[in-house]
């Protein structure tokens, strides 16, 4: 949350702050989890173009993109649902679900500009129901999104059955996988700065945004200062439906196929790369520069792997074992700063 | 329950003049030039004073003045930066409550800590449970150890009932027991008597007097003066993390006390103006809801101070959440200049020009975890952003002008609003609220908990607010509060209005009278 809220410190405000205490703000600024994970990151990416053959080529980094596309996208709503205490893991479904609905309404003969939005819809019906169930039946998100996920992924396999539906029109395809001008710039790379930004400023920069931060913290509290908290959590969760839909269509668009298990598994990337950002599972707490760092981490991590032919139950490993540290960690370095402080205090007061 | 207890406190206590002991026994607790800062607070600084076997022991101080740091180092729960603690004059060094609790020291809060599904028995026992040769927990010698102690107590509790649904006077009972059977010997008490009626404050009183005659050494934090010179023959004075004094109750005027904990002369404490009332600005009528109150009318105008009494329970927070929207409510109607609101609508409250401090503080009022700054913008966050859009510098400009205008005490706007002390919480509640400019302001216990000093200040800022054209309605559970500040009284008893007292009217014995119905024969 510190770094969330010392953000605001950035020039421009009233500088209340030129005071002796400035060098601790930015020594734990430093040591906050949002640069630790920026730190780590760029290691990661460092030693990885070194030591691994063809991470640091164009054509790899084309594929990174794409490999982070579905998650970085689905990870922007997520963040917010988490912050206010919440979450939802029905994405992956919702996601096979429009992937599964795209293929069936392509077989109809619908054009694929029709279909489009239709699936975006698609996935905001997935969020009203999930956002329904919890905020107007007062049911735990956990339990709801559990039940949506077999319950989106079973609708699935009902739309579609086992088969694929793969003869999707190029100049859909092309535009997924290309790069801007034939160069190592992939076009969803246009995509996924423009909802980033888009993200960024509501979560950041907004009354909405801010109404997050203190939902997650003390819904109570938010509730008497005239917050209308059931109402802000179930338009998360339609937003959140709505761009797992939107990933539903990219990830069809980009493997050209309809399929209904598209992305099974994916809701437990999403997750770990937001708690790997720094976003506090209990709420109230996470900024979105971290979590993007933390998309970046989980994938270059996994990118670099598979380049060493690590297997994928390996990877599941790896993906399984950041969720644990990176609930893990952030504590640690409380901790940590904690012991600093004391330490420093008592040296002041001896030295006095 | 009441007359059966009532017994004890018939007799006034016998003021004692010397610490008992003082030059025979040794201190059984001392605390030795202790000092603990939290970031750039001072907290506490260099502050030492003794604790004696078989003496009550008052710890006074604004808050922020330090009392609740002292209280959590000798509970184990903060170490001291520098200084000791010593017990029997011997240094300790807690590593935690476990620590504190061995070392002899019990700590009863203002809100106890029971576990609700247990049973009486078992919450005294727990940590601490007879076991039977087979090693397993003796029930029957927990029942009979609870129902000796509780006896010994004088009060007559349940061993075998659930801890859920007991009074709060009841827990501290609880406590008092619980910390009996673990053999304490020094018993910190923090406010304990915030939230009890007089009854009950006069049967814990008894508790605690028979306790010290035991030879327990007995601490005991209050913002009543009147319960310390019932009840403490020494006190200690804090003042901005110091210690100022420690003397003889006896010696001291409630006016030297005060001085000594502000540094300074308090005016009158309950300033409110003669204003000319202007429109109404509240109607309520007819508000009802299940269970909890019925049928509530009363009307509320500019410039008007309309206190809400009643005892704890009558219902006075429930109809003013409702009022707000924060709360439903079945039938009846509000009006704020003539406009009917919304039920269960917060936000036309507010876009009504109605603004509530509640009276939970720390669950309702903020988020304790959110900087200052944004807990003051919260509510009017939209009015603040430009194009949908806010940036940091409006906030911050908003948030220091309103914790200015308060004199709040704080570091930095960026810091968590749960390291501020309670008196300056409540400071920038009143800004948040304030700042979003109401004409109708509700107040829910303004000064619970909050030192004098600060307390003078909510008062007079009440009284200028009203005298502006603000119209405000104070629930309030401390009469002379009540009977200072409200030009009427609107008297609540079990949901329903019991009476509506002009500021003539209103007295200690009517708005009580009204407040209690027939209980009361004087």
């Amino acid at each position: 949350m510190s770094e969330t809220l010392r953000r605001s410190d950035a020039p421009g405000g009233i500088d209340l702050d030129r005071r002796p205490d400035r060098a601790g703000a930015i020594k734990s600024r430093l040591t906050s989890w949002d640069s630790i994970i920026l730190v780590l990151t760029a290691l990661v990416l460092l030693i990885a173009s070194v030591t691994v053959d063809n991470f640091g080529t164009s054509r790899n980094f084309t594929f990174m993109v794409l490999d982070l596309l579905p998650i970085i996208l689905i990870a922007l709503p997520m963040t917010m649902i988490i912050v206010t205490g919440e979450i939802d893991l029905s994405v992956a479904s919702t996601l096979g679900l429009t992937s599964s609905m795209m293929g069936w309404l392509w077989n109809q003969g619908l054009s694929i500009e029709t279909i489009i939005p239709i699936c975006v819809l698609i996935g905001a019906v997935c969020g009203v129901v999930n956002g329904f169930l919890i905020t107007g039946l007062g049911l735990p998100s956990l339990a709801v999104t559990i039940g949506t996920l077999a319950l989106y992924r079973g609708l699935a396999f009902v739309v579609l059955g086992d088969g694929a539906v793969a003869d999707f029109p190029w100049n859909y395809t092309g535009w997924v996988t290309g790069t801007i001008g034939g160069g190592a710039v992939p076009n969803v790379l246009i995509l996924i700065v423009a909802l980033a930004l888009v993200f960024g400023v509501v979560q950041h920069a907004t009354p909405f945004g801010r109404s997050l931060y203190a939902i997650g913290a003390n819904a109570q509290a938010a509730h008497f200062s005239g917050i209308r908290v059931a109402r802000t959590k179930f338009w998360l969760y339609v937003g959140s439906g709505a761009v797992a839909g939107l990933v539903g269509v990219l990830w069809t668009l980009r493997y050209s196929s309809a399929r209904a298990d598209n992305g099974s598994g994916l809701e437990l990337a999403v997750v770990a790369a937001v708690l790997l950002g720094g976003v506090s599972i209990f709420g109230g707490k996470g900024s979105l520069p971290g979590v993007l760092a933390g998309v970046v981490l989980l994938t270059a991590l996994q990118n670099a792997l598979r380049l060493e032919d690590v297997s994928g139950q390996a990877l599941n490993i790896v993906t399984g074992s950041l969720l644990v540290l990176s609930v893990l960690l952030p504590n640690i370095t409380t901790a940590v700063r904690g012991n600093w402080q004391r330490r420093k205090l008592r040296r002041a007061a001896a030295a006095r | 329950m009441a007359e059966a207890n009532a017994r004890p406190e018939n007799q006034p206590p016998k003021p004692r003049t010397q610490p008992p002991g003082r030059e025979s026994t040794a201190p059984r607790l001392e605390v030795h030039d202790v000092t603990k800062s939290f970031g750039a607070v001072a907290a506490v600084q260099g502050v030492s004073f003794p604790l004696y076997p078989g003496e009550a022991h008052a710890l006074v101080g604004e808050n922020g003045a330090g009392k609740s740091t002292i209280v959590k180092m000798l509970a184990g729960v903060h170490r001291p930066d520098t200084g000791t603690l010593r017990v029997d004059g011997a240094d300790v060094d807690f590593a935690g409550p476990a620590d504190a609790k061995a070392a002899g020291i019990a700590v009863i809060y203002q809100e106890p800590t029971l576990f609700p599904d247990l049973s009486v028995a078992e919450n005294i026992a727990m940590g601490n449970q007879p076991l039977t040769r087979l090693r397993q927990i003796d029930r029957r010698e927990m029942t009979a150890n609870a129902e000796r102690l509780f006896r010994r107590l004088g009060v007559p509790i349940d061993p075998s009932r659930p801890a859920r649904g007991l009074s709060i006077a009841d827990q501290q009972l609880v406590e008092i027991a619980k910390a009996l059977s673990a053999e304490a010997r020094v018993l910190i008490m923090d406010e304990p008597t915030a939230a009890l009626s007089a009854v009950e404050v006069q049967r814990l009183f008894a508790v605690v007097r028979s306790l010290r005659d035991e030879g327990a050494a007995i601490m005991f934090i209050s913002h009543r003066f009147e319960e310390i010179t019932a009840l403490c023959e020494r006190v200690t004075i804090m003042r901005d993390g110091r210690h100022v004094a420690t003397d003889l109750v006896s010696g001291l005027s409630v006016d030297d006390m005060i001085r000594r904990m502000v540094g300074r002369d308090l005016s009158a404490l309950f300033p409110k103006q003669d204003v000319e009332p202007g429109e109404v600005v509240l109607e309520v009528e007819g508000l009802s809801r299940e269970g909890v109150f019925r049928d509530i009318s009363f009307s509320v105008r500019a410039g008007e101070i309309v206190a809400l009494a009643g005892l704890v329970g009558a219902g006075r927070s429930e109809v003013m959440q409702a009022v707000f929207g924060v709360d439903p409510y079945d039938e009846g109607s509000v009006k704020v200049h003539g406009r009917r609101l919304r039920k269960n609508a917060p936000r036309a409250a507010m876009a009504a020009g109605m603004a509530l401090v509640p009276e939970d503080r720390r669950q309702q009022g903020l988020v304790m975890e959110l900087s200052i700054e944004r807990n003051v913008t919260l509510p009017r966050a939209r009015k603040l952003a430009r194009l949908g859009l806010l940036f940091g510098g409006r906030e911050r400009e908003a948030a220091e002008t309103w914790t200015r205008k308060l004199q709040t005490k704080l570091g930095r706007l960026s810091d968590a609003v749960g390291t501020l002390s309670g008196g300056n919480q409540q400071k920038v509640v009143l800004a948040k609220w304030l700042a979003t400019g109401p004409r109708l302001l509700i107040v829910d216990e303004p000064t619970r908990g909050i030192d004098v000093g600060t307390k003078a200040e909510v008062h007079r800022l009440m009284s200028s607010l009203a005298a502006d054209g603000l119209a405000v309605v104070m629930v309030s559970s401390e009469l002379p509060e009540v009977l200072g500040m409200a030009d009427r009284v609107v008297v609540l008893r079990e949901g329903r209005v019991a009476a509506q007292l002009t500021r003539a009217e209103a007295t200690e014995e009517s708005v009580m009278y009204a407040a209690m119905g027939q209980e009361v024969t004087a």
